[in-house]
């Protein structure tokens, strides 16, 4: 185990009510540390403020109370070293794919050669070679999330954080998506948050299980995942995977049956 | 009966927008030489035609044309070099917005062609006074739309420049621009058909050239014929203007339509 990269100290959410409502409490008090190479699964239902955090990581939300540091340094708004994953498609549809990967290396200012180097490797590892000249427009949605992690990854962040990244593709593609992104963490060994409410992808994923309840959402269990690595998808079928998986159904029936008002 | 919404193939679309320009000269020659309206009110399709030929040959209308396609473009480039960088950083910028747009909104209301007496005392009856109508018409109607185009960029797109270490100025340059060019450039193709009924309303009054000109001389002398003519001059040149726009905007931004 190396050193924390990421230091998530008494954050909290709450927003403002609407119209003289009652302000809303997102987020308790939460704390978590992730360690360097860690890839961390954060499982709740929704509105559970798992999001919320993921934001106030990339600096895209501030904590009412708190603060987050990375390697040592506070976050105090977006920046380079956090690459972001977004739930909706949201590559720059006016620019190919090859530009899209290139956007962030644009902006930090490396050369014309290096920057074809660097979106060169990454359309490969994402497997999209032959389609850098197209729109994102003329691809399917897999192949623009696919796109969109090329373009987080070939800013070379310090940590790689996934908002329900796969969240709205079909089942298949998000099996082949998810060993796509595992095996090049395997490979790379980047450090990396992923939200998501989907508990397999959660297991078959994560080095780390984080679930949170819902409203007001805070962590509620922090659950190592053992699994050997390299991991392929028919471990989903072991009695490994499925205990584990028992247990965190169980752990989230809780909190939808509360968020829900069911009792 | 054609289903709503249901497509129609381009060769039935072209005859059936061809057949309404027929149908429409059909009817206005039915009236008009069937002698159910008086010629000194409307002339029939063929003597404007004549008149239209005598203006271009014996009277020199083409310089008119060019007087007025100059007055329209110029007024127009001048009023959307200011206004759309304006827009964008209103758009960009909410404290800007709220600095300019309550103005803005109060000036888009004034109407151009009341502003003919008052460019006359300022401006003379020159060139300047007939741009200057064009860009009062034009640049806050562009402001404004070019502003709320820009303000309703992408939140995610904008949230993921950051993400990728765009600064504030980069977000702008990167994001808002490029992100909304094509429906800048849709806005300016739809205030330029404005700026033409603009022209016409500053050389009717106090104007020695043009098409604006020609048509109010043609008045005194009751030639209806030149004066349809001359609309219809002004119906073609938008249209032509209207193609060319969109064929260079489906060439600038080819992304739109992939």
């Amino acid at each position: 185990m190396s050193g924390t990269i990421l230091q998530i100290d008494n954050v909290s959410r709450v927003f403002p009510g609407v119209r003289g409502g009652a302000p809303v409490r997102a987020l308790e008090p939460t704390n978590l540390q992730v360690a360097q190479n860690d890839f961390i699964t954060i499982l709740g239902p929704s509105g559970c403020g798992k999001s919320t955090l993921l934001r106030i990581v990339a600096g895209l939300d501030r904590p009412t109370d708190g603060r987050v540091m990375l390697n040592g340094r506070e976050i105090k708004g977006p920046g380079a070293d956090r690459g972001m994953v977004f739930q909706s498609y949201t590559l720059f549809p006016w620019l190919t794919i090859a530009e899209n990967i290139a956007y962030g290396l644009r902006e930090k200012g490396i050369p014309k050669a290096q920057r074809q180097e660097i979106v060169a490797s990454y359309t490969e590892k994402v497997g999209l070679r032959g389609f850098e000249n197209h729109y994102p427009k003329q691809l399917s949605g897999g192949m623009q999330q696919r796109t969109a992690i090329a373009r987080a990854l070939a800013n070379d962040p310090e940590i790689l954080l996934l908002d329900e990244p796969f969240g709205a593709l079909d089942n298949q593609t998000r099996g082949l998506m998810q060993e796509l992104l595992l095996g090049i963490w395997e490979r790379e060994r980047k450090t990396v948050l992923f939200v998501t409410h989907d508990i397999e992808e959660a297991i078959f994923l994560a080095s780390r299980v984080i679930v949170m309840s819902a409203r007001p959402g805070r962590i509620k269990a922090d659950i190592p995942v053992d699994l050997p690595h390299p991991r392929h998808y028919t471990m989903k079928t072991t009695p490994e995977f499925s205990q584990l998986k028992a247990q965190l159904t169980e752990e989230i029936r809780v909190e939808v049956m509360q968020a829900e008002g069911v009792h | 009966m054609p289903r709503p919404l249901e497509p129609v193939s381009q060769g039935t679309r072209v005859t059936l927008g061809i057949s309404f320009f027929i149908l429409f000269v059909a009817a206005w020659a039915f009236a008009t030489l069937g002698g159910f309206v008086s010629r000194t009110f409307l002339a029939d399709p063929i003597t404007m035609l004549q008149d239209g030929w005598l203006l271009l040959t014996r009277f020199g209308f083409l310089g008119d044309i060019g007087i007025t396609v100059w007055r329209v473009v110029g007024g127009f480039i001048l009023a959307a070099a200011i206004a759309v960088p304006l827009g964008i950083l209103m758009g960009a910028y909410k404290s800007f917005e709220a600095f300019l747009e309550p103005f803005v909104s109060f000036a888009r209301y004034l109407p151009a062609s009341a502003f003919v007496p008052l460019l006359i005392l300022w401006a003379g009856i020159g060139e300047m006074q007939k741009l200057l109508v064009i860009f009062i018409g034009s640049v806050f109607q562009i402001i404004l739309m070019v502003a709320v185009a820009v303000g309703n960029t992408r939140r995610d797109l904008v949230e993921a420049a950051y993400t990728l270490g765009s600064s504030d100025q980069g977000v702008v340059k990167r994001v808002l621009i490029p992100a909304n060019a094509p429906e800048i450039a849709e806005i300016l193709r739809l205030v330029l058909g404005w700026a033409w009924t603009y022209v016409i309303v500053a050389e009717l009054i106090g104007s020695s050239s043009g098409i604006g000109h020609m048509i109010i001389d043609s008045q005194a002398l009751l030639a209806t014929g030149q004066m349809i003519f001359g609309i219809i001059i002004i119906g073609i040149i938008g249209l032509i203007s209207d193609f060319l726009f969109k064929a260079v905007n489906r060439k600038l931004f080819p992304w739109r339509l992939a």
